[in-house]
């Protein structure tokens, strides 16, 4: 059996980075997330498999050394919370608009501006709708626990270079300060150069005789060249819902009630679901695990067998349109969430879920 | 079994590390558990704590507002959480600057002297496994083996001397503790 290791979220994405061969890590401090650079520092890995940790001067400036080291088809990620994602949106949209792999994990605190440096999940729209500027989405992952935040990392980079597209790992302050066990998969070595040609032949890993002039950029001066790459970029999305959803369910077979909940939300609602089903109401959960793409198909098909759906959020109700739009009238849709850090118990969702569906 | 545990303090106290080391012994026993502080502004006036969760099964929610057990070492925390334990549980408290002490009578209520304890190990570092004894004496949650593996996890291996003088305020402490009612 692997060992098993009792850490913290944030730590387990710094260990993950390590131990699945990532090149680089640029970052800047910003509760509730400094634990990941922390702990890269502490490993310092440049001195085992070589991997660059370096503090930027700010956000900018680390997405900007990410967009850098990711058109070399170097594995690099970034870290950060709310408001430093929002700093980094700009990059984020120059990286989708030059189709170029990174991994960047959000882990979310209360907004808006500075906010609360406690848990929330405010940043949905932000990071699932896009955040910067452009036609472009980012594969977005929900991770919901320290084993999570490590299995995500490799994940992301997987699915980061399969598309060339940034992934987002969105979590949340409780995901990331949280210590859980965390079994340490096995080890991948860093990409050799070799192997990056083959993975990334697209990199600029510079010109040789037998190499044509190649440039990485999200410039398209003329409209029908700009149009064109739109379009491939909708085609490889369309690509990504096909193929790539991922969610978790639990209770539903005969549920009657269905809970829509993504990360921290989703493990309290597995805890409501087992207080409504104690007292006899068949609840269940849908947990999305990938929030782009989203588990459209799958709510749409729920929404036909239940009395209703309720989506529970640490905000004000972001991804419940998402979900309205998948059941698209079929059942009503309900809405619970807490703000500014507060964390719903599963009591009060309880009362909440009752209220809305006027049981007692 | 499941067993939801508050422990609150000063800052300093070990709060945080007795939470992780309990954990710890936990897991050397094959059981599940969650570990989550409280990181926000009030950890900052010198107030921490950390809430622990071990369990058979899997855990849903990290986050409780009723515990089976709270180990409070000061007098905010006592104010905060006498409370929310729940009825029939524990509550475990160092009396040192405590001014008004717990009134409630639906739950089991055990005062340690871990500032004693300690000193009486000689190391007034190891406070905080003093507590963890006095609490494992009322709930032994695991055996002596675990606890021997789990400090062996915590503490580097260059501090490998100190393993015996925190075992050491741990069965201390389970000696000292005192049921009130």
């Amino acid at each position: 059996m692997a060992e098993k290791i009792l850490m913290k979220g944030n730590e387990a994405i710094a260990i993950s980075a390590i131990r699945n061969g990532a090149d680089g890590y640029f970052g800047y401090p910003i509760t509730p997330q400094s634990e990941v650079m922390e702990t890269l520092m502490k490993e310092r890995p440049w001195l085992t498999t070589g991997m660059v940790v370096l503090q930027a001067e700010s956000e900018t400036s680390s997405i900007n050394m990410v967009y850098g080291g990711a058109c070399c088809g170097k594995k690099v990620l970034t870290s950060s919370s709310s408001p430093g994602i929002s700093l980094m949106c700009e990059g984020l949209s120059y990286l989708a608009g030059a189709e170029l792999p990174c991994v960047i994990v959000n882990c979310q605190r209360g907004g808006p501006g500075l906010g609360t440096i406690q848990p929330s999940q405010s940043d949905y729209n932000q990071c699932v709708k896009g955040g910067g500027h452009g036609d472009y989405n980012a594969i977005v992952l929900a991770p919901a626990s320290a084993q999570d935040m490590y299995d995500f990392v490799d994940w992301g980079f997987d699915l980061a270079f399969k598309y060339r597209t940034p992934v987002i790992i969105l979590a949340d302050g409780i995901v990331g300060q949280m210590m859980e066990k965390v079994e340490l998969r096995p080890e991948k070595p860093r990409m050799t150069k070799e192997e990056l040609l083959k993975v990334a032949p697209w990199a600029t890993t510079g010109k040789t005789a037998d190499r044509p002039y190649n440039v990485i950029t999200s410039l398209a001066l003329e409209s029908d060249v700009q149009e064109r790459f739109n379009q491939k970029l909708a085609a490889k999305y369309a690509v990504i819902k096909e193929q790539e959803v991922k969610y978790e369910e639990y209770q539903t077979e005969d549920a009657e009630y269905v809970f829509v909940a993504f990360g921290c939300s989703a493990r309290i609602c597995e805890a409501v679901v087992d207080q409504l089903r104690e007292e006899g109401i068949k609840a269940g959960l849908l947990r999305p695990v990938t929030l782009f793409p989203f588990p459209t198909k799958r709510i749409e098909e729920l929404s036909g067998q239940v009395k209703s759906m309720m989506s529970i959020e640490l905000n004000l109700g972001q991804m419940v349109d998402d979900v309205k739009l998948a059941v698209n009238g079929k059942c009503p849709v309900g809405f619970y969430g807490r703000q500014g850090g507060i964390i719903y118990t599963p009591d009060e969702i309880v009362e909440e879920f009752k209220k809305f569906n006027n049981l007692k | 079994m499941k067993e939801e545990i508050i422990i609150a303090g000063f800052g300093g106290q070990g709060v945080l590390s007795m939470g992780k080391i309990l954990a710890y012994c936990a897991i050397m026993q094959d059981m599940e558990v969650t570990w989550m502080p409280s990181y926000g502004p009030e950890m900052r006036g010198g107030t921490a704590n950390v809430c622990v969760i071990v369990s058979d099964k899997k855990i849903s929610s990290p986050i409780v507002t009723k515990y089976d057990t709270a180990i409070i070492l000061n007098q905010q925390s006592l104010d905060k959480f006498e409370s929310t334990v729940k009825p029939g549980g524990l509550l475990v408290y160092d009396p040192n600057g405590i001014i008004n002490p717990p009134t409630r009578t639906d739950i089991q209520i055990c005062k340690i002297d871990a500032i004693n304890v300690a000193a009486q190990v000689g190391n007034a570092k190891v406070y905080n496994m003093a507590v963890m004894g006095a609490y494992l004496k009322m709930k032994p949650i695991v055996k002596s083996e675990n606890i021997d593996k789990g400090l062996a996890k915590c503490i580097p291996a260059r501090y490998a001397d100190l393993i015996s003088l925190n075992k050491a305020a741990i069965e201390e402490g389970m000696k000292a503790v005192e049921v009130i009612r």
